[in-house]
């Protein structure tokens, strides 16, 4: 993905997420997160990930979000007067979220970059991953579907109405 | 420009996703915007897996991404049933009006 | 590289055109068809200098401009951004979905071999249920931003329906996806051009016709066209989650309806019904099974292709129309239970029959 590009959409997700997290409206907020699941989407597709890509769309943007605008609405939440807690702690939390940023960045970047490795032309496709997924990786694979199953039944008996 | 974007690039702006995500938590006062706020920080890390995974060449990273959206998947789902039923308890989703565990 | 990019936009532009107008003609077949359905004319009042067309000129020329000259309304204590937002989310990633039907094998002109395909994307099955995952933000948006109670009904109704029938669509899809062996749907219509036992062409409905119903049941329910139209309940909740919008949104929505359809019929004819296939026709000619070879330009096979992938998509495209004025609605409850109950189920059987069809199949071989 050409440089250019990537700064676009980079420039473009920095500004999505901080909608997410600055926006009073609840629903905007929402909205800020489609767009930077969709916008990271792209850069995914640019490092050659196209099943994640997809599935990122899929599943991140197109299930997991409509939830939480149902929650949302089913809350019907209103606009916050003031979304933030007082001033100190908004200036403790950046400052030290600064921070951890450039302990990452140090952290991962701290080693020999990785040479610049070619790829084969289904690198990231279907294929590639299902063989990966299938063979190294069956046994995590069989228990996320068991967490998922944990998962729905848990959610419908928490939010069940009970009859009182 | 043409040519490929370094992956430090990428894992800057991993890093600042985080770091985002991360005053999302600390500052709202809004469960659900909270929440939001978690997915962010879990989209950031797929970020890193993926331009990890193509800079070695090993598909392995986008297999622990597809793990992650599943994990966030399920847990998006129980979490926004706790936040349903908290409110129908208390009437609010205001972090710091359900703070009754704290000390 | 130049030339690259032209040809890409060239079919961009091509395909998207293409299916709006398909979209009209089905707008014409609703008014038209159905008329002659429910034993009346149909609308045959608008004319230009006394020509009505049929009623041609009704749907496809006044209609529209009635549409963009109505007032646009707005809202008291509706949210303006995603008022506005809504159609557009509904519309685009519809039309977009396009990119990756491909309407016709090859098409080689001057030495160059272009796929009919704007987007030839290996993962094209994910794409288009990708687009689809993001229509339904226009119908949450749409019932929200309305601040109206017809409206948010509508579209948590909409919205539910959407996601329950997704999950049965895409089930369909993984059958699909095991006989063919790939996501790519211009490979999946090309693989339709085999003969079985030497003269049967091997569409897709043969391989998997329980697919091909659950998937063509979803595809309806996922537009919410009827008998699955209860979130526009018209005579219900007045237009539903449209009900706030007029004027050139109001078409947008009603664009995205008949786009939708298109695109479910485009599916179909690609993945149940040999997408461009005609029977017996090969890129150089027909090769028909008692021996006789019918050799043709390859400009008269690739005309030919085209014709028959836009013939079964306008088909299916009326069929969707003759079932909209046959079945009556479905309740809500019973529209729940026929996505969870019933055709889920019906897909998961579908997929591990075919599982276990294809298994047997390799032993043999």
């Amino acid at each position: 993905m050409s440089p250019l590009v990537f700064l676009v959409v980079a420039a473009l997700t920095v500004v999505a997420a901080l909608t997410v997290v600055l926006h009073r409206n609840p629903v905007h907020s929402a909205l800020g997160l489609v767009a930077t699941m969709c916008l990271l989407a792209v850069l995914f597709l640019g490092l050659d990930a196209q099943l994640i890509g997809f599935l990122q769309v899929i599943v991140y943007a197109g299930a997991i979000v409509v939830l939480f605008l149902f929650v949302i609405m089913l809350l019907n939440l209103e606009r916050e007067p003031r979304g933030l807690g007082p001033s100190v702690v908004v200036g403790a939390a950046t400052t030290g979220a600064a921070g951890l940023a450039v302990l990452i960045v140090r952290g991962l970047t701290g080693g020999a970059p990785p040479a610049d490795t070619t790829v084969e032309a289904d690198f990231g496709g279907v294929a590639a991953v299902a063989e990966r997924l299938f063979t190294a990786y069956l046994l995590p694979f069989e228990l996320t579907s068991l967490l998922l199953l944990v998962a729905v039944v848990g959610a419908v008996a928490i939010a069940k109405r009970r009859p009182s | 420009m043409t040519g490929t974007t370094p992956l430090s690039w990428y894992l800057v702006l991993s890093a600042l996703l985080f770091a985002i995500g991360t005053v999302g938590v600390l500052v709202r006062r809004n469960l659900i915007v909270i929440f939001m706020a978690i997915e962010l920080l879990l989209n950031a890390v797929n970020l890193t897996f993926v331009a990890f995974a193509r800079a070695r060449g090993a598909v392995d990273g986008q297999v622990i991404v597809f793990f992650v959206i599943t994990v966030a998947a399920a847990e998006a789902a129980v979490g926004l049933a706790i936040i349903l039923a908290l409110f129908r308890l208390r009437g609010t989703t205001n972090a710091d009006e359900v703070a009754t565990l704290r000390w | 590289m130049l030339v690259d990019a032209a040809i890409a936009s060239a079919e961009a532009v091509f395909v998207i055109l293409l299916m709006l107008q398909v979209m009209s003609l089905g707008l014409f077949f609703e008014r038209k068809a159905s008329a002659l359905m429910q034993d009346r004319i149909g609308a045959n009042r608008a004319a230009i200098f006394g020509f009505a067309g049929l009623g041609l000129v009704n749907t496809l020329v006044a209609d529209p401009i009635k549409f963009l000259l109505k007032e646009d309304v707005r809202l008291a204590g509706a949210d303006r951004t995603l008022h506005a937002l809504a159609p557009l989310v509904s519309l685009v990633p519809a039309l977009a979905a396009f990119a990756v039907i491909p309407f016709g094998d090859v098409l080689v002109v001057g030495g160059r071999t272009i796929d009919l395909q704007a987007a030839h994307l290996d993962v094209g099955i994910l794409y288009v249920l990708a687009m689809a995952a993001l229509g339904v933000y226009g119908v949450v948006l749409g019932g929200w931003a309305s601040n109206s109670r017809w409206s948010l009904l509508g579209g948590v109704r909409g919205s539910a329906q959407m996601i329950s029938y997704e999950i049965a669509m895409g089930l369909a899809l993984v059958g699909v996806v095991m006989t063919y062996n790939t996501l790519d749907l211009q490979e999946i219509a090309r693989q339709q051009g085999r003969l079985l036992w030497g003269w049967l062409p091997a569409w897709g409905v043969l391989y998997q016709p329980l697919g091909f119903l659950v998937f063509f049941a979803a595809g309806i329910a996922e537009s919410k066209r009827i008998p699955f139209d209860l979130p526009e309940g018209e005579s219900e909740l007045i237009a539903g989650y449209f009900t706030e919008y007029s004027g050139a949104k109001h078409l947008m929505f009603m664009m995205t309806d008949f786009v939708e359809v298109v695109l479910v019929a485009a599916m179909i004819t690609t993945l149940f019904f040999g997408g461009w296939q005609v029977p017996w026709l090969a890129r150089d000619g027909f090769h028909f099974p008692w021996g006789t070879v019918l050799a043709l330009p390859g400009l008269l096979v690739t005309v030919l292709q085209v014709t028959a992938f836009m013939v079964k998509t306008i088909f299916f495209t009326y069929l969707q129309v003759a079932i909209r004025f046959t079945l009556p609605r479905f309740r809500y409850d019973q529209l729940m239970r026929l996505g969870w109950q019933g055709l889920l189920p019906l897909a998961l059987l579908n997929v591990g029959a075919s599982a276990l069809v294809l298994l047997l199949v390799e032993r043999a071989a």
